[in-house]
């Protein structure tokens, strides 16, 4: 049985924090350049040019990309043969986000609760899903998610009647009515199936997917080709203020649901879609 | 055509400015998010002075990250703007000239533009390492028990916004959009 300690999750969740803050990631960057040889619109060209700017003084200066530092959430994959010593799991996490919040001059926005709203001053809690997996590795998913896009995300449980064509009505409704709010050019997450939370968490995973990388299922990587040109002709635009960049990329997961049901999550990604992954305990 | 304005605005400065004009704004602006808003409608509501003039006046809607030893301010892009509608119309009312921020404003918030002769600027959301360098001083003036959330007192310089919506009416999200919309 692989061992793990706590100190070892610290120190990582620590760093993958201020990376993901600091460092966008090559997808992203490759994404806002690609994005700047098809803009249509002279401001989004300017806004654009701003945020492949913007990305370099952050990994040069290592200052946060955005104010919005985003709340720490997790997808953890916990191999059933790996054991973790010296303290929890969540404790580790929480610590390490904590650690990194604060070292890394990042803010915390996060309250301890949504009535009396009082800052918890470290960013924790994280939000923090587990997943049980075959195998001794522990890996750790984490994104540093912002509270405008997230604000503008969106579930709704159509009926089957409404088959894909009420699945890709809904999606275009939500990019349209969250327009600049979640500041696009976005990543557009979709969860399809399920059940309530289950579909809402699908709709999170996917956004973990790299841009550019398709579904595994042609029928989904084709649905998934077809929301993005649908969305870029909304006319939204870099900062909602028009263009033909308004998706960076749509991601959908997929999961097996109620014959009464077909519940439809859009998770919404601002333009600083951060995430980091991290193995532990892969050699044994 | 990029406008320079040096603040504070004047009726003038109001006047001219058309939704989509792209502007440097140079001198003071005052920060105010969710909380600090909040607070200051209490305020209003008890009678009681607020920390700052507004009459001529900007606010920028940002909570920024805690600044690095050796910068003036952390990373300090625009927040989202409908969160302050509610409170807007009543600052509007009381002279404030002018926001800075991002997305929507409700339909309450675009007359009180209209009739109190105020302009509702947009940055670039999530560029905040680059705006941050358009910040040139920054002193936490009200409001310290808020945090990030507390009223600042900013000096810019060529700090870029683009005007979303002004005292005729237009409105940069549904004008602009409409131009480069594709089909239905």
């Amino acid at each position: 049985m692989k061992e793990i300690t706590y100190e070892e999750i610290v120190q990582h969740v620590e760093l993958m924090c201020q990376k993901a803050n600091f460092d966008l990631g090559e997808d992203v960057y490759t994404a806002f350049k690609k994005a700047l040889q098809t803009e249509k619109s002279e401001t989004g060209i300017e806004i654009l040019s701003q945020l492949v700017e913007n990305a370099d003084i952050a990994r040069r200066d290592q200052v946060p990309m955005c104010q919005d530092t985003g709340t720490a959430v997790f997808i953890v994959e916990l191999g059933q043969d790996c054991r973790i010593t010296g303290g929890s799991l969540i404790e580790a996490i929480n610590e390490g986000v904590a650690k990194g919040y604060r070292a890394g001059y990042l803010r915390s926005s996060m309250i301890y609760d949504p009535l009396n709203r009082k800052n918890t001053g470290d960013n924790t809690p994280a939000v923090i899903h587990i997943e049980l997996v075959e195998g001794s590795q522990l890996t750790l998913h984490m994104t540093a998610k912002g509270g405008g896009a997230e604000n503008m995300s969106s579930l709704k449980m159509l009926k089957p009647s409404d088959g894909l064509q009420g699945i890709k009505d809904y999606v275009l409704d939500v990019v349209r009515v969250a327009g600049p709010n979640a500041c696009p050019p976005l990543v557009v997450g979709v969860g399809i199936g399920g059940n309530f939370e289950r579909c809402a968490y699908l709709a999170k995973k996917s956004l973990f997917r790299p841009i550019g990388v398709r579904h595994s299922s042609k029928e989904i990587a084709d649905l998934e080709e077809e929301l993005i040109q649908q969305i870029n002709r909304l006319g939204i635009g870099p900062q909602g203020m028009g263009g033909s960049t308004t998706a960076l990329d749509v991601k959908i997961e997929s999961e097996a649901c109620h014959i009464a049901a077909l519940p439809v999550a859009v998770n919404l990604n601002c333009h600083a879609s951060r995430h980091q992954t991290v193995q532990l305990g892969a050699s044994v | 055509m990029t406008i320079n304005i040096q603040l504070p605005l004047t009726e003038e400065h109001v006047r001219t400015l058309r939704a989509g004009d792209r502007v440097l704004l140079s001198g003071t602006v005052y920060t105010a998010r969710d909380a600090a808003h909040k607070r200051m409608a209490e305020s209003i509501k008890e009678g009681k002075s607020l920390p700052i003039e507004l009459t001529g006046q900007v606010i920028y809607y940002v909570g920024p990250t805690p600044a690095k030893p050796g910068q003036v301010i952390g990373s300090a892009g625009p927040t989202t703007s409908e969160r302050m509608d509610l409170y807007t119309p009543e600052l509007l009312e009381k002279g404030l000239k002018g926001m800075i921020g991002k997305g929507h404003r409700s339909e309450t918030v675009k007359q009180a533009i209209i009739d109190n002769e105020a302009v509702y600027f947009g940055a670039v959301g999530g560029a905040a390492a680059l705006i941050s360098r358009s910040i040139k001083s920054s002193e936490v003036i009200a409001y310290e028990d808020l945090g990030t959330e507390a009223i600042r007192k900013l000096e810019i310089e060529n700090f870029p916004v683009v005007v979303i919506n002004d005292i005729y009416g237009g409105d940069v999200y549904t004008d602009s959009v409409a131009k480069f919309r594709q089909g239905k």
